[in-house]
């Protein structure tokens, strides 16, 4: 048996569990998002112990020096075995990392996995730091370091945040489907980013814009769920927008959308005002270019994948990777899809 | 119809009932003999299988301290947050049940994780809830904790979570070990900046016993095999006789107007199901005998694995379908020849009461002449045989030649000694046994092939003993092996140890490819170590002046077969071209090897030191100097090998196998004393018309059954005589052919009279024994009996 399967029956994803990798799980002893939520920084920044699962999301577009564009991930889960901190092995925290590099023609997956309680992997808010392993995000969210490896790849980046917070759906308070469902979720989507890849033929300089997400929640799947289409869009002229689509069993859609103008101030929008339509979809079965629009804001867009193959060959397997937009609006991205495999 | 035709032809059965044991008996040992070898066999590997795969042993380097104590959590954190991939183990004992404790996130592939995915439950088995997975036996012996019992557990072990583990074992906080994952991220920090302390153990060259095992492995079948294929001649035997009884009920079942086809189905059908009983109780023999003969062999792997293997038996379905499927092919095998024959039986044939014996000596000129094509094709392939197949054809043509010619041989001798008899007795014992010989043709082809199996195992199995003996004394030659870290502690140990001691060899060795063959090449140093106690298989002259002058070179038996190479051919090294010297015997090892002088290693491989050394010391003076070395270098009796410990545990591996290989000997013996018990009984009802005469013409029934217990143990004698050289050509052909097929090296083989006498005692006993009843009845035939063949003899 290999660690994958493992992983498998570890992580609080088998068989019974229900919508994609076990989100849409109940939630008994668990705390559940409440509206109106007043967040505190940088208390909020570190982990939510009370809530199943929690994760800090980094996506960033890159350019190398002759132009060629970069995606790059930065990604670590906490997933709870109980709803509790504890100290040594029997801790009840499981931590999992994941890290990507895509370029036009490769993609570089690594894959971390650890316990809470021993200092092997966690995080803390102040001073802020996230890590697992020899993996790290560290610093006070204006700047932020940080690093990665695989046995193929590895970086190390600079961010420096140019602008506020995002806070999506209702101050934060994100409602993930018609029953209820919702997640704390809040966004720097302002970062410039800054640093080296290093790549099989040799290191690249890169320079470009980091997006990092914070999302906690303990049941942010409906049991009908089964997967999702995330978009985090950055259009030339400096507006934002972040939607997604949740796969439904019935074969329905719910969509969520933040507008973010370029001064920062952002708007939610409710289920049906985003819409994501696949157009291609790559070899394995995955829609790799999406017509996305949002006509409450003028936005009719075709995203297209810079590298088709932007597979995460990781314990819970998913498409993640850097796209570019066209149409309407000009500009770049990041695509998540769950639920296909 | 069909049940009434199948009536007249089972009645056969209940009036013989003896036969209709014998035919099962056979078939049942037969099948015993297979299924029990078999079962041993699996049992074993699966043991080890398990044992290997949870301990993770062999297969992942270690860190471990170089002090031998256990690393703290601090330093395990310490490592992997500076990029090293490992993951902490720890081991200890609790209720006598061996417990592992590992950490599931990190550790790689199947370590540790046997089967853990049905039932495990994230919260039982991480979050401290004390769950556990291992065997039936192992949940038995833990009262206190949820153990799930998982199939493939190693046997005696469970394995948990680590946190579990030093909570049960009373060892907070300790970590004996760190597996390296085999993919390391592509940049890490250096060992010697993180943890100092620990030092890098490499993966286990487990490659060397499972080579062995697995040659132990194919003997087990190979024996097997032959123990089937005396139980078959048994078959054979008794299918053959019943239908040849049978010959009167089947003509007048034809007369009748049953169809032949219907006749031939109704009798195939019988055969099968008498089959299945006897598969049934063979496979349940064969559990008994399996059951017997484990323990040892689970003795013999805890020495090789130094891990506890289970001593008891699972009964695996797989056995029961091996087990019934060989009885049924077998008894086809069997039975083919005598439903061909009844389906050419002319419809009138008259029945005749001794068709057996005279059936048999019209076949025998037949039988002489496949014999002798076989044993030619046997010749032929001892030549030219490459390959598995071949060897296995070869062996197959051996013994089925040797078996079939044997009544003629036997024929021929009873013949020549004839000659030789002066008086009336002995000229009626001569042609009375040459008469008798069909009859008894098949029983002594089952003793043959029982004892040319003995000898030729026994011989091979010894061979292979001596020669594993001899092999370690050669390559272990020194009394201590070191290994250190780097470059800097060589220096240290050699400028500490040089002065202390008789020698320090330097091993350095490098992958290379020679004649295309990937190859591990050896600088080694000019010592007597090596020219007295290296044995070549075919060497030139001055073989190692030459070599460690650096002209010549020395490869192992692998390399050179692979390659096609031998003494005096030319192979380049790396550019250079250097004459090979000697080719040496390299018992186990899998891959090819090559000896140069230390000097020219160190010319042609610059950047390798040494970083393995042999140390020649007086044997009791090496736990002194390891004491010693520890105290005063930075080296650990951890790097060290006292190489008496392993010579010793290699021995007794082989002590084990020799109980094991007794034991079969011995079973094998039995089933050939069991032919000739049934042939002679069969016998004794058919011939009292012949000795009634002989008893009538004054010699008494005494003695007559002296002399049918004689003739019994003289033909015994002159079927251990044939069998000892067809045992010494069968153990050349496993030696010299199928091992060299199956693993790339010969075995010398030698030769043990004093085993052979034994064996032929053993064999003299068995059919005395068996020879005794039968006498004794003969020696009681009331007189009346006698006398009756001359008032109504048919």
């Amino acid at each position: 048996m290999n660690v994958k399967a493992l992983i498998f029956c570890l992580l609080p994803i088998t068989a019974q569990a229900q919508g994609f990798a076990g989100l849409g799980t109940e939630v008994e002893g668990y705390a559940v998002p409440q509206p109106n939520r007043i967040f505190t920084f940088p208390e909020d920044h570190g982990p939510h112990s009370d809530y199943r699962i929690e994760w800090w999301y980094l996506t960033a577009n890159l350019t190398g020096p002759d132009g060629t564009d970069y995606g790059l991930q930065w990604t670590l889960f906490r997933s709870a075995l109980a709803p509790e901190e504890g100290v040594g092995w029997t801790a009840a925290q499981l931590w999992m990392g994941h890290a990507a590099v895509t370029t036009p023609d490769a993609h570089y997956v690594s894959e971390r996995l650890g316990r809470g309680g021993i200092g092997q992997a966690g995080v803390t808010a102040d001073p802020f730091a996230a890590w697992i392993d020899d993996w790290t995000l560290s610093g006070d969210w204006t700047t932020l370091a940080m690093s990665a490896s695989g046995s193929d790849f590895a970086y190390d980046m600079e961010l420096t945040a140019q602008g506020p917070l995002v806070f999506h759906g209702d101050a934060g308070f994100s409602v993930k489907s018609a029953e209820g469902q919702a997640s704390y979720y809040y966004s720097q989507p302002y970062f410039d980013i800054a640093g080296v890849l290093t790549l099989p033929d040799g290191d690249v300089p890169v320079t470009g814009h980091a997006w990092l997400d914070r999302e906690w929640s303990s049941q942010p799947l409906g049991a009908n769920q089964t997967g999702w289409d995330w978009f985090s869009l950055s259009f030339d002229d400096g507006a934002k927008l972040m939607g997604f689509r949740l796969q439904q069993t019935d074969g329905a859609d719910f969509t969520s959308a933040t507008w973010i103008a370029p001064d920062g101030t952002s708007t939610a929008m409710a289920d049906g005002a985003f819409t994501a339509a696949p157009l291609d979809e790559n070899a394995q079965g995955v829609p790799v270019r999406w017509h996305v629009t949002l006509p409450a804001r003028d936005v009719d867009v075709t995203v297209t994948a810079i590298n088709d193959n932007a597979w995460m060959t990781t314990s819970v397997p998913y498409w993640e990777g850097p796209v570019t937009v066209t149409g309407s609006h000009q500009g770049h991205g990041y695509l998540e899809m769950t639920g296909y495999e | 119809m069909t049940r009434v035709t199948l009536h007249a032809l089972l009645s056969h059965w209940w009036r013989s009932p003896l036969q209709l044991f014998t035919l099962l008996a056979g078939l049942a040992l037969a099948t015993a003999l297979w299924s029990g070898v078999q079962a041993v066999n699996a049992e074993a590997r699966a043991s080890y299988r398990a044992a290997s795969t949870t301990l993770g042993e062999g297969s992942y380097d270690r860190l471990a301290r170089r002090d031998g104590q256990p690393i703290d959590l601090t330093t395990y954190v310490a490592l992997r947050r500076a990029g090293w991939l490992v993951s902490p183990v720890i081991t200890g004992r609790l209720n006598d049940v061996r417990i592992i404790g590992v950490e599931p996130l990190t550790a790689p592939g199947s370590m540790g994780a046997a089967e853990m995915a049905q039932g495990a439950d994230v919260a039982g088995f991480i979050a401290g809830q004390g769950q556990m997975f291992g065997s039936a036996d192992v949940a038995a012996r833990l009262p206190d904790f949820t153990v799930i019992i998982s199939e493939n557990a190693a046997p005696n072990t469970a394995v948990t979570d680590i946190g579990i583990a030093q909570d049960i074992l009373g060892r907070s906080g300790e970590i004996d070990s760190l597996v390296i994952v085999p993919e390391q991220p592509i940049r890490q920090a250096d060992l010697e900046q993180i943890a100092p302390n620990l030092i890098r153990q490499r993966a286990q060259q487990s490659t060397d016993t499972a080579q062995l095992t697995d040659s132990f492995h194919l003997n087990l079948t190979a024996f097997g095999l032959l123990s089937f294929a005396v139980g078959i001649f048994i078959v054979n035997g008794a299918i053959g006789l019943a239908f040849e009884q049978r010959r009167p009920v089947i003509r007048t079942l034809r007369a009748l107007g049953v169809p032949l086809r219907r006749l031939v189905l109704l009798m195939a059908a019988e055969l099968m199901i008498f089959s299945m009983v006897a598969g049934v109780v063979g496979v349940f023999l064969g559990y008994v005998i399996a059951a017997l003969l484990l323990p040892d062999v689970a003795a013999t792997l805890r020495g090789l694995y130094g891990a506890d293997v289970s001593g008891t038996l699972q009964l695996r379905p797989s056995w029961w379908v091996s087990g019934l499927a060989i009885a049924l092919g077998g008894t086809a095998v069997a039975a083919t020849g005598a439903l061909w024959k009844l389906s050419k039986m002319p419809l009138l044939a008259a029945a005749q009461k001794r068709a057996l014996a005279m059936a048999a000596g019209r076949r025998a000129g037949l039988q002489a002449m496949i014999a002798a094509i076989l044993l030619t094709i046997c010749l032929i392939l001892c030549i030219t045989a490459q390959g598995l197949i071949a060897g296995f054809a070869l062996l197959a043509c051996l013994l089925i030649g040797a078996a079939l010619g044997l009544p003629f041989v036997l024929d021929r001798v009873l013949s020549l000694a004839s000659r030789g008899a002066k008086s009336i007795v002995a000229q009626w014992f001569w042609a009375d046994t040459r008469q008798q010989l069909p009859g008894l043709s098949l029983a002594l082809m089952a003793l043959l092939l029982a004892m040319a199996a003995n000898v030729g195992v026994s011989t091979m199995v010894s061979s292979f003993r001596t020669t594993f003996t001899g092999f370690l004394e050669q390559r272990l030659t020194s009394e201590l092996y070191v290994d250190t870290a780097n470059p800097a502690q060589a220096d240290t140990f050699v400028a500490y140890a040089t002065p202390r001691v008789d020698a320090v060899l330097p091993i350095m060795s490098s992958q290379t490819t020679i004649a295309d063959q990937p190859t591990e090449i050896y600088g080694t140093r000019d010592h007597a170590t090596y020219r007295d106690n290296w044995q070549m298989l075919e060497a030139a002259r001055d073989h190692w002046d030459t070599t460690f002058a650096g002209q010549t070179i020395l490869l192992n038996e692998q390399l050179a077969r692979r390659g096609g190479l031998s003494v005096g051919d030319r192979v380049t090294v790396l550019g250079r071209e250097m004459p090979i010297a000697g080719i040496y015997g390299d018992y186990g090892n899998p891959i090819g090897q090559a000896i140069i002088a230390e000097d020219l290693f160190a010319e042609i491989y610059p950047e390798i030191t040494p970083d393995r050394f042999g140390v020649r010391i007086a044997p009791e003076r090496v736990p002194d100097f390891i004491a010693a070395l520890s105290a005063e270098t930075d080296l650990s009796a951890a790097q060290t090998i006292n190489q008496a410990g392993i010579k010793a545990l290699s021995l007794a591996i082989f002590e084990r196998t020799f109980t094991v290989t007794t034991v079969l000997n011995i079973l094998t013996l039995t089933v050939a004393g069991f032919a000739i018990l049934m042939s002679l009984l069969t016998l004794a009802s058919m011939r009292v018309p012949q000795l009634a005469p002989a008893w009538a013409m004054g010699m008494t029934r005494a003695q007559l059954g002296r002399l049918e217990l004689l003739r019994a143990v003289l033909l015994a004698v002159l079927t251990a005589v044939i069998a000892l050289p067809l045992g010494l050509a069968l153990a050349w052909a496993l030696l010299s052919v199928v091992n060299v097929a199956a693993f790339g090296w010969k075995l010398p083989m030698y030769l043990f009279p004093m085993d052979y006498a034994r064996l032929g005692l053993f064999a003299l006993i068995a059919a005395a024994l068996a020879a005794l009843w039968p006498a004794r009845r003969l020696a009681r035939t009331p007189p009346a009996d006698l006398l009756k063949v001359f008032s109504n003899e048919r």
